[in-house]
């Protein structure tokens, strides 16, 4: 991984409403930005719970003695798989906006493997959506962080400026 | 804080030392495509990471100040988002409320030009552990 200097595509963006297929709307998230940055992927989904990867990568390190992966990115993987999985539940997308994640490191992730979150939206409401999913390395029944949070649903003028 | 070096997460997304105020390091993070969710704001995740770098960063400053060689290990993180983060500068600094010998709990606070308006809040918990042997 090296800092590219080719200019990348502007950043799609999705009309409020606009039905929401999971594969290809993660992959439109996944090509830009910061998700872009991380290099998640698009894994799997169900009727209200979503599949996200982030293969490990030497500098996303948090201890470079020994190589465990930052707890940063695994922040950023349980964030959007939670809120997409939001989307993935309404089958629309709808603008949001995070309002509080908690998350639980139950275990160290173990260096070089890919870090899978699996995020259930468990219950959305007129204003908000509540969500909880796990991260692990391999072993869903092993997981390395549980996490909960919930999204505001936000109006689009609100969630976009430009 | 001397030979302090922040981690290789750290340092690819952009985050350095910004400076030091009384004894505690404050983080600084430019905003770029790597840090961006929606168009034209930061991605929370990177927020969190941003949090997370200024609670550790608190943390080893305090236990240095203590004599303290323990290890860190992250127990749990709350984020409170409290504004979209623009695209400009952010910044974080953490704030020790208890080392004790097992467990030390870190509260962090994130804000972009104005210092009073913050993007987040935080809470962190961590794990000391004995330092390695050898």
């Amino acid at each position: 991984m090296s800092e590219t200097s080719e200019p990348r595509k502007p950043p799609i963006k999705l009309p409020n409403g606009f039905t929401f297929v999971p594969e290809m709307g993660t992959k439109a998230f996944t090509l830009h930005g910061h998700t872009g940055f991380l290099g998640m992927e698009y894994r799997a989904h169900g009727e209200d719970w979503m599949e996200l990867a982030l293969p490990w990568r030497e500098d996303l390190v948090g201890v470079e003695e020994t190589g465990v992966l930052a707890s940063g990115p695994i922040i950023s993987l349980l964030d959007n798989a939670t809120s997409i999985a939001v989307w993935v539940r309404q089958g629309v997308f709808t603008p949001q906006v995070t309002l509080d994640l908690r998350i639980d490191y139950v275990r160290a992730a173990t260096p070089g493997k890919t870090i899978i979150a699996r995020a259930e939206c468990y219950q959305v409401r007129r204003s908000m959506a509540f969500v909880r999913g796990i991260a692990h390395d391999g072993d869903a029944n092993d997981p390395v962080a549980h996490t909960a949070g919930i999204f505001m649903l936000v109006g689009g003028q609100e969630w976009s400026r430009t | 804080m001397s030979d302090y070096k922040l981690p290789p997460y750290a340092r690819a997304m952009g985050m350095e030392i910004d400076h030091i105020e009384d004894g505690v390091p404050i983080i600084g993070m430019d905003f770029a495509d790597r840090t961006m969710g929606r168009p034209g704001f930061l991605h929370g995740g990177a927020i969190g990471g941003l949090l997370e770098m200024a609670g550790y960063a608190a943390l080893r400053a305090e236990l240095e100040r203590q004599g303290n060689d323990a290890r860190m290990k992250p127990i749990n993180i709350n984020i409170e988002y409290l504004r979209g983060g623009m695209s400009e500068r952010t910044y974080a600094r953490g704030e020790v409320l208890r080392a004790g010998r097992r467990v030390a709990n870190v509260r962090v606070e994130a804000w972009q030009g104005d210092r009073e308006k913050l993007v987040a809040s935080s809470w962190m918990n961590f794990l000391l552990a004995p330092a390695r042997e050898g």
